[in-house]
């Protein structure tokens, strides 16, 4: 089947077998290998990326239902050589030990802040509650996400990938053409 | 070069390895992708104990993109065995461990055939077109059953027993006779515990992949063993070991379920040479649970002695300890690391402990986060709550009654080993202090008082353990077959900048940062000047890799003296360039001076001049590298006091951590952001352990917890925030005065949290609950019942029915 | 773990979706969010010949205000079910536990109606459509046709649903003004609830006028309990914890929880 997809800026089209998980897709057709694959059943979130700007878990679906949508992957979160402020903070927080849940950590704790700007430590928790790290132990994600929410605030860096209750009411449904 | 102006052990760098790691730059071993690359797929048994009849791969064969389909007799004359390095007795029973089943396989997950395909799509395709014909055999699970041998594992054995290892402290001349002691006692405690078994669960599923391209086999493997891989894999394949490289790339955790030479490692070696291509083998999660090694799986009969006035004066333990089917790379050696560490910070008269190794038809156990010393740690601090309990005792007060006083340092154990340093009064004062000990008893006894629904408890984990692994005279003589040395070299470039390669392994722990730390502090060039080389055998030829806490406190050690070396000879050369006496040379942040004068040469510029050799006192070689080897004479001993108070919902079983303390006393710390972390990090696996985690067989040996979905990795919404802490009594064993810090987390935490459940619940009958404490369980034990009651996740994929609706 | 080949088709109508699964018979298999389907995929628990992707009807998305009910989309995504102000002023009950669903991925993906249709027994979405008198709304080759949650599930993974059918849409009774909560016990935040009891409670002058609960994985399918409901007409909060007793006779560990939970559950929604 043929696809065409966004992906970190680019718009790329690609013949794809119609089972071709979205995360192979992104890994093997376009080298984007920052996304990895940590499980089988969606639980492990470490293959997060954004579709449209929401989280979801590129292992949990299949290359063609991304036709016509735009991916974002971690790789295409710094922009002209700036990182992200969530990237700063989980560097400055020492939020990573081995970074194989990284990105995906990185990419749900991102959309987490577009939804909550200011989250206390029971909602970080919780918002991040479909992404496992086997080294931290969390404490140090969490705070860098409360870190991020800081310098993420209003004046404070780059408004990216926020986004209001409107935008998510109009936004395209998930699918085929 | 400029000079470094404080000291940077003891900075909290942030880590060297994130630039690449938070922007998805990191080189993983699946994101190889190589000219002419085969995929390769493996077919596991679903059963676990069977003869294998037949098994047809020729539908498999001529499915399309399939290059070839191998089974265990199209490799069995070349796959050997898988190698096992720790006989820990003479008379040891190891069955032949085959990569690739042959004509029996032994646990559910076993491989028993392989797909060769151009892509893992095909590969997978095709592995569902193989037919294998079982003809099952009887199951062995439970330990105690496979002890009376009705049903054999290995019917060629003739026993299950693998072997039994005792230590006992009157034949070692450590201490006194356990059983005299026991005979004499006021009191005399039995307790059994289980430790369940645990799966290792690193993020980073494993990958392999294999250039056998210019008579050069080029391993990737995500692996912590590099080194080692590479020695095992040449004595296995027959393969020269110069004619094998194995790069350990950005590796996504370990937590020692990567120290393994792997079925598919030698497999995927095996297919390459044979098809002249290169290989890649990638397991999905569901692949890694079961065929990954396992950890802990033992159950513990312990003995306890004391005085009525609280003084132990011995313990006896009795283990039973599930190797699974085959032993591993150091599957039977796990549990006598334990050994050592029963009698913990305590002083005992009589110390015995007897170990059998049994054979079960279940996944093969090995290392595992604290690997034997997490399972001692546990029983001790169950029971010394036990003779608190049975005494009326505080029992953090009876702990400190027998625990070795910081004065009585270095102090000889009566496991037969020597403890440098320690201070456990310091560490446990400090815990007390920011746990708010008396406040939480006096609302434990509130709440008590008016039956509240929610009792709380207090637990405590007065622990240490042995790291620094290892002296070799010592792992010789438990019949280990390597050292536990480590290697490092300093290359000193001639712009100034520094190259370090090290034997140690990381997989997350950051030795790029820590080690450059300590480079940056003993030559006094900038920290960002040094890059540290590890991983690739070509580049750090020699090494013993990472695991056991052992990095900094040999690795670290080896790289101090690399420094000094460089430094003699630079002294030397910077004496000729000053043109003075070496012994008036002196040396700071970086700089050489002649004492009393302005006389300076930088270490750049002595560099420089070792580089061009134009003008170097007689018979010096030019260059400033140099390598050195380190190995220690004695263990560390990290120890410290962890205290947990947990709420214990009594209507559900539910239990909820409050607030947990740990101090740790790690010795010197050269970046706490980064020993914090690895303590966050074993709290978690630690925690797991108490609450969560467990592997289960079903009644066929068919793992029912092989995926995330049913086994349960907390997530961040299921722990707590930790409260860190630490004391400094620094190891005398080693010049940094390090002790390692990657285990004490997941040491430390299980006892705590158990003691605490217990705690809050003994008041109302309940005298143990099995782990993980589930909610079915805390509340079955509540009601009086067994505590063997057992709750598999609800729900869980295994469920799932195929023929379900629109979803 | 990958999936085994199948063919992918993109209706872009119900009717289409319809014809298309007519045409595919038993083998075809309808993908909403796919945040269950494709895990099963993956492990080829399940093989399905085609998939019938209705990602793209956007006519099955939203909520709408339909009289003394709400229609739900079938495919509105349980972020949307989360955000949306028809549910939260008319059926709160059904925002509080959408919350609990799965993690927050797997909610901007994973659709109302295809976790109603999965019909997990523990599933969350289940017991509160139940006790909330939800009609799912199904298309098929014969045209349009109502069920009942109560008939809906009929097992363990199984609903009314023919091989031929798609739902559509759910209409769910308004709730005006009653209070809810979902109380839920599960043993790590990503695993199935062990139980957990959905319920809705409507307080009129001090005392309570009309109470739902239903329970989720206490058997095959959703389980209303009654016998609670109709023991809380007319009477006082105060009467909650008795009634509560209802909700399971059985001695066990589930029946136990089915009490403790409810009352809980109960206490939480007229506290609100």
């Amino acid at each position: 089947m043929h696809i065409s997809v966004n992906v970190d800026g680019v718009t790329y089209a690609d013949e794809v077998e119609p089972r071709l998980l979205l995360v192979h897709y992104l890994r093997e057709r376009l080298g984007k290998t920052g996304t990895v694959i940590g499980c089988d059943t969606g639980n492990c979130g470490a293959c997060t990326v954004h579709l449209d700007g929401h989280s979801v878990k590129s292992c949990q679906m299949f290359a063609v239902q991304a036709n016509g949508h735009e991916v974002t992957t971690i790789e295409g979160l710094a922009r002209d050589g700036k990182l992200h402020p969530v990237q700063e903070a989980f560097r400055s927080n020492h939020a990573l030990q081995c970074g194989f849940c990284t990105p995906g950590m990185i990419m749900q704790a991102i959309d987490l802040l577009a939804d909550e700007s200011d989250p206390d430590d029971e909602t970080v928790r919780k918002g991040l509650e479909g992404n496992l790290c086997r080294c931290t132990g969390y404490q140090n994600i969490v705070r860098a996400v409360q870190d991020a929410a800081q310098r993420m605030k209003p004046g404070a860096g780059p408004k990216i990938e926020q986004h209001s209750d409107e935008h998510v009411g109009s936004r395209q449904p998930v699918g085929g053409e | 070069m400029t000079a470094t102006a404080e000291p940077e052990v003891g900075k909290a760098r942030l880590r060297k390895e994130d630039a690449r790691l938070i922007t998805g730059q990191t080189k993983w071993t699946d994101n190889l992708q190589l000219t002419g690359m085969l995929h390769m797929a493996v077919l596991r048994s679903p059963v676990a104990h069977a003869r294998i009849r037949s098994i047809d791969c020729s539908r498999a064969t001529a499915m399309p993109g399939v290059a070839i389909v191998l089974t265990g007799e199209d490799l069995a004359a070349e796959q050997g065995s898988l190698p096992c390095a720790w006989p820990i007795t003479e008379d040891m029973l190891a069955p032949a461990a085959p990569a690739l089943a042959v004509d029996q396989v032994n646990f559910a997950g076993e491989a028993v055939a392989l797909v060769i395909a151009d892509n893992a799509y095909r590969a997978a395709d095709a592995l569902a077109a193989i037919d294998v014909d079982y003809d099952e055999l009887p199951v062995v699970l439970d330990l105690e059953e496979a002890l009376q041998d009705n049903d054999l594992v290995h019917p060629d054995l003739g026993t299950n027993k693998s072997a039994t290892w005792i230590f006992d402290s009157a034949e070692a001349g450590s201490g006194t006779n356990v059983e005299d002691e026991i005979a004499s006692a006021e009191v005399v405690l039995e307790r059994t515990f289980r430790q369940q078994r645990l799966i290792p669960s690193f993020m980073e599923p494993r990958s392999v992949v294999v250039d056998p391209s210019a008579d050069m086999f080029t391993i990737w493997s995500a692996t912590q063993i590099p080194h080692i891989l590479r020695w095992m894999l040449a004595a296995v394949s027959g393969i020269a070991e110069h004619r094998i490289r194995v790069i350990a790339p950005d590796v996504g955790g370990g937590f020692g379920g990567k120290l393994q030479v792997t079925p598919e490692e030698l497999l995927c070696l095996l297919v390459a040479r044979r098809m002249g291509r290169p290989v890649k083998w990638t397991e999905s999660r569901t692949e890694s649970m079961l065929s990954g090694h396992h950890g802990r799986d033992q159950i513990q009969k312990i003995t306890l002695s004391a005085r009525r006035d609280g003084m132990v004066t011995g313990l006896k333990v009795e283990l039973l300890a599930d190797m699974g089917a085959y032993l591993r790379l150091v599957t039977p050696g796990i549990p006598i690391l334990g050994a050592f560490m029963f009698n913990a910070i305590y002083k005992f008269a009589a110390y015995r402990f007897v170990c059998t190794n049994v054979f079960t038809n279940k996944v093969p156990t090995d290392a595992y986060r604290g690997a034997g010393r997490p399972e001692a740690t546990f029983a001790i601090e169950r029971m010394m709550d036990e003779l608190a309990v049975e005494l009326g005792r505080d029992p953090m007060e009876l702990r400190q009654q027998n625990w070795i006083k910081h004065d009585e340092f270095p102090f000889s154990t009566v496991a037969g080993l020597t403890y440098d340093s320690g201070n456990y009064e310091a560490a446990t004062d400090r815990a007390m202090e920011l746990f708010d000990y008396s406040a939480l008893r006096e609302e434990q006894a509130r709440r008590r008082s008016s039956r509240d629904p929610v009792q709380v408890g207090i637990g405590i984990s007065t622990y240490t353990e042995m790291c620094g692994l290892a002296p070799s005279r010592v792992l010789g003589a438990l019949r280990y077959a390597a050292g536990g040395w480590e290697s490092a070299s300093i290359r000193m470039l001639p712009t100034g900048k520094v190259e370090v390669i090290t034997g140690t392994s990381p997989h997350g722990q950051g030795h790029e940062t820590v080690w450059s730390q300590i480079v940056a502090d003993r030559l006094g060039v900038p920290f960002e000047d040094v890059e540290v080389l590890h991983g690739d055998t070509a580049s750090s030829h020699r090494g013993m890799d990472s695991y056991g806490s052992r990095s900094l406190a040999v690795g670290g050690t080896a790289l101090v003296h690399a420094a000094d070396k460089v430094l003699a000879k630079a002294r030397r050369l910077a004496a000729h360039m000053m043109e003075c006496d070496e012994a008036d040379v002196e040396f700071a942040t970086g700089s050489f001076s002649v004492r009393g004068t302005s006389t300076v040469r930088s270490l750049g510029d002595v560099v420089l001049a070792a580089h061009v050799a134009h003008d170097l006192p007689e018979g010096m070689e030019p260059g400033l590298d140099a390598d050195a080897t380190f190995d220690p004479d004695n263990f560390s001993f990290p120890h410290g006091t962890h205290l947990c108070a947990t709420e214990v919902d009594t209507q559900t079983g539910m239990v909820r951590i409050r607030s947990y303390v740990a101090v740790d006393d790690v010795g010197t710390v050269v970046n706490p952001l980064i020993v914090d972390g690895q303590v966050h990090g074993g709290l978690a696996q630690g925690i797991a352990q108490a609450l969560y985690e467990e592997a289960i067989h079903d009644e066929t040996g068919t793992l029912t917890t092989a995926t995330f979905a049913d086994y349960l990795v907390p997530s961040a919404a299921d722990l707590p925030a930790f409260m860190t802490a630490r004391t400094a009594t620094p190891a005398t064993s080693n010049p940094l005065g390090v002790k390692g810090v990657g285990e004490a987390g997941t040491i430390a935490s299980t006892p705590a949290v158990v003691n605490s459940v217990l705690d809050a619940v003994r008041h109302l009958g309940v005298r143990d609950i099995e782990m993980p404490l589930s909610p079915e369980r805390v509340w079955t034990a509540l009601r009086g019942g067994a505590a063997e009651a057992s709750t598999p996740a609800a729900g869980g994929l295994g469920s799932i029915d195929s023929q379900g609706g629109q979803s | 773990m990958i999936p085994a080949e199948f063919r992918y088709l993109c209706p872009s109508t119900v009717d289409e979706a319809v014809r298309m699964l007519v045409e595919e018979g038993e083998d075809a298999k309808v993908i909403a969010g796919g945040q269950s389907l494709v895990p099963v995929l993956r492990m080829r628990l399940a093989a399905p010949t085609a998939l019938i992707d209705i990602g793209g009807l956007t006519e099955l998305t939203g909520v709408r205000d339909d009289g003394d009910s709400l229609l739900i989309g079938a495919m509105t995504t349980h972020y949307e079910v989360q955000r949306d102000h028809l549910i939260h002023d008319h059926a709160l009950l059904l925002k509080l536990v959408t919350d609990t669903v799965a993690d927050p991925q797997v909610r901007h993906r994973g659709t109302f109606g295809g976790s109603l249709c999965h019909a997990d027994p523990a599933g969350d979405l289940l017991a509160p459509a139940l006790a909330l008198d939800a009609v799912m709304i199904i298309a098929g080759p014969g045209g349009r046709r109502e069920v009942p949650a109560s008939e809906f599930f009929v097992g363990y993974f199984e609903t009314a649903l023919a091989p031929d059918e798609i739902l559509i849409d759910v209409r769910v009774p308004k709730y005006t003004g009653w209070g809810a909560h979902y109380e839920k016990l599960n043993r790590v935040a990503q695993a199935w609830s062990i139980v957990a009891v959905a319920a809705a409670v409507q307080i009129s002058g001090g005392t309570i006028a009309a109470a739902r609960v239903g329970l989720t994985n206490v058997g095959s399918g959703p389980v209303r309990a009654v016998d609670v409901e109709s023991a809380l007409v007319g009477q006082p909060v105060s009467a909650i914890s008795d009634a509560a007793l209802l909700a399971s006779s059985g001695d066990g560990y589930k029946d136990n929880l089915a009490r403790v939970l409810t009352d809980r559950a109960l206490t939480a929604a007229v506290a609100g």
